[in-house]
């Protein structure tokens, strides 16, 4: 009888045991995550002295606003925000435009060769030319320092084009195709019609991928684009927050220089990342689903 | 599918049916001809620019004009001095990741896995993998703030304690632990969605069973939840493997300065830098090119063997 009452609470134990580990491990590891995006975010609206002197913990100290201003003075950063707004958003759309018939193509298993065309598509996620004659073909074809490098080339990955191919394989039931195939509905309207209203999900992780992809490009612009007027944000924020080329010289002595420099760069994080920060948890319920059809072979 | 009889007195064969199949689905071949084109002119054609890596290619007479010098280039690239760092540098560097950054995903899956609180889960994946979506330029900008000596959380932690920081960033060993554990803090969390994914599909009746068999959690996390992860982490190592001589250049290239050259010198940031900045195209081209080759060696080599030993391969 004893044994009987004691043994529930003895596991309950055991599970309160590894409950308190997991519990403690997982908030280390969002605290290891998140804390430095935090701490970014509150020290560039803090005195950046009280930054220097380690006395930004938890909380912003001295709110100001100066690092946005000096952010917002600098030509170089307006250019680049709107180049990389214009990248992101003509990129996104010429890739959906291009990825998603394709991937539909691929779906249906009467597509003529088929199957070669898969080969056709994967082989190139593991052999490539190389930079030389990639190089040399964007030459050729005069597309270096132009808008069109940025957008064109690269814009059906194919690792995209397989994850969506994967679900229109796997979520859109063949019933369907068959009842509007009788009715006389070509493949352009049933894409349209029926297909895409159907994969939201699919579209709305697909198009994030895309656009945080085309939003952090950065060494396609090294490579292809020298022209100041058409460099992408990530050339800019590379000159300033790596390459240190923040403040020009003014009649602030070294060490006040560094701290605003400081302040500049913790503004410019905010900044240039936001954008993605503020899309993500708009179209988080969808990535998982994402994740999870890019994983199925097939 | 339903086959179609042929129209009696016209030529038949399989050429000629293919083209009426072509003929009939032409709508689905129209829909596939953007990204063929796009994926041949951007992705193949730059494969017979290969032939430059055989070459002494100038660029003013093109690949045709210029003459073949047989695998000089290569030679020239085996004889280098600075070849064995070049090759240990980047094996490291990619050896590293994989120890550090493959378990670290399938980790942090199984202890989210144990949470069972759904909203706690959720919140707790959403902020573990918010750093993904950081560029490598904002990323590596962070490192340097961050972990200055003179400011950032680094600089002021020592301040709080009186210690003297040091410049992390001059020193020589530190160079490859800053990008693995960057990586590390960027990724984890997106890498562990995959992993959490498999261990959703596992059927609630067989936990359920499991406990009336009378398996404790740890039991559970041994016998169900870690074997069920086993297909995944295969393919996921086949993909890694085959990429050991691809650290990212983009990541590297931003690290880097003339502190820290001797280990973080990689064979895809001498490349960018003998072909783009000095101009050798075919040396670049001929170093770029055993890369390629290599790292598909490797990978056919690991999914060969996995296909043997777990059953599992990419195909």
């Amino acid at each position: 009888m004893k044994k009987r009452v004691h043994r529930p609470t003895q596991k309950r134990l055991s599970d309160i045991l590894i409950d308190i580990l997991v519990y403690t491990v997982i908030f280390l590891a969002v605290v290891v995550a998140a804390y430095p995006v935090y701490f970014v975010c509150i020290a560039s609206i803090s005195n950046p002295m009280a930054v220097s002197r380690g006395e930004i913990l938890l909380w912003p100290k001295e709110i100001n606003f100066m690092g946005y201003e000096k952010v917002f003075e600098d030509a170089r950063v307006w250019i680049g925000y709107r180049n990389t707004l214009f990248y992101t958003f003509s990129g996104t759309l010429l890739s959906l435009l291009f990825t998603i018939p394709a991937a539909y193509a691929l779906s249906r298993k009467e597509t003529p060769f088929r199957q070669p065309l898969m080969f056709f598509f994967t082989f190139t996620m593991f052999f490539s030319g190389g930079l030389i004659p990639t190089y040399f073909l964007m030459q050729n074809l005069h597309l270096v320092n132009t808008i069109w490098v940025m957008i064109v080339p690269f814009s059906v990955s194919v690792y995209n084009l397989i994850v969506t191919r994967t679900f229109f394989q796997t979520s859109i039931p063949e019933e369907l195709f068959e009842a509007a195939r009788i009715d006389g509905c070509s493949y352009t309207r049933f894409l349209f019609q029926i297909v895409l209203p159907l994969s939201k999900a699919i579209i709305a992780v697909i198009g994030l991928y895309y656009a945080v992809g085309y939003w952090n490009e950065y060494m396609r612009a090294l490579i292809y684009v020298q022209n100041k007027d058409l460099v992408p944000l990530q050339l800019v924020l590379r000159s300033i927050l790596v390459e240190n080329q923040a403040v020009e010289a003014s009649s602030l002595g070294s060490e006040s220089r560094r701290l605003l420099a400081d302040l500049l760069k913790y503004a410019l994080i905010v900044v240039s990342t936001l954008p993605m920060i503020i899309l993500y948890p708009l179209l988080q319920k969808y990535f998982e689903k994402g994740v999870m059809i890019g994983s199925i072979k097939g | 599918m339903k086959k179609k009889p042929n129209t009696p007195g016209k030529p038949s064969g399989p050429s000629f049916s293919l083209w009426k199949r072509c003929l009939q689905y032409k709508e689905l071949l129209l829909f596939l001809l953007p990204a063929v084109v796009l994926v041949l002119v951007f992705n193949y054609f730059p494969m017979y620019g290969i032939i430059m890596a055989f070459q002494d290619f100038v660029p003013s007479k093109g690949i045709l004009g210029s003459s073949f010098v047989g695998l000089a280039q290569f030679e020239r690239f085996f004889r280098l001095p600075t070849f064995g760092s070049l090759i240990g540098n980047t094996v490291k560097i990619s050896l590293l990741s994989l120890v550090v950054n493959f378990p670290l995903p399938i980790f942090l899956a199984l202890l989210l896995n144990q949470i069972q609180k759904e909203k706690v889960r959720k919140a707790a994946q959403t902020l573990t993998y918010m750093p993904h979506f950081i560029s490598v330029v904002v990323a590596v900008g962070m490192l340097n703030v961050l972990l200055s000596p003179s400011g950032g959380i680094y600089g002021g932690i020592c301040k709080a304690f009186g210690i003297k920081g040091v410049n992390i960033f001059g020193k020589l060993g530190a160079f490859q632990w800053l990008y693995v554990f960057s990586d590390a803090w960027q990724h984890t969390g997106w890498n562990s969605i995959i992993y959490l994914a498999a261990l959703s599909s596992v059927d609630p009746s067989l936990y359920e069973a499991a406990t009336v068999d009378g398996a404790n959690r740890l039991d559970k996390l041994f016998h169900i939840d870690i074997p069920t992860l086993v297909p995944t982490m295969v393919i996921l190592l086949i993909l890694n493997t085959g990429n050991i001589l691809n650290v990212g250049f983009e990541k590297i290239f931003l690290m880097q300065n003339p502190s820290n050259a001797a280990v973080s010198e990689v064979i895809s940031t001498y490349v960018y830098k003998i072909g783009l900045k000095s101009a050798q195209y075919s040396f670049s081209a001929a170093v770029g090119l055993f890369n390629t080759v290599i790292n598909f060696i490797v990978l056919l080599f690991v999914n060969q063997v996995s296909k043997k030993v777990a059953d599992t391969s990419l195909w």
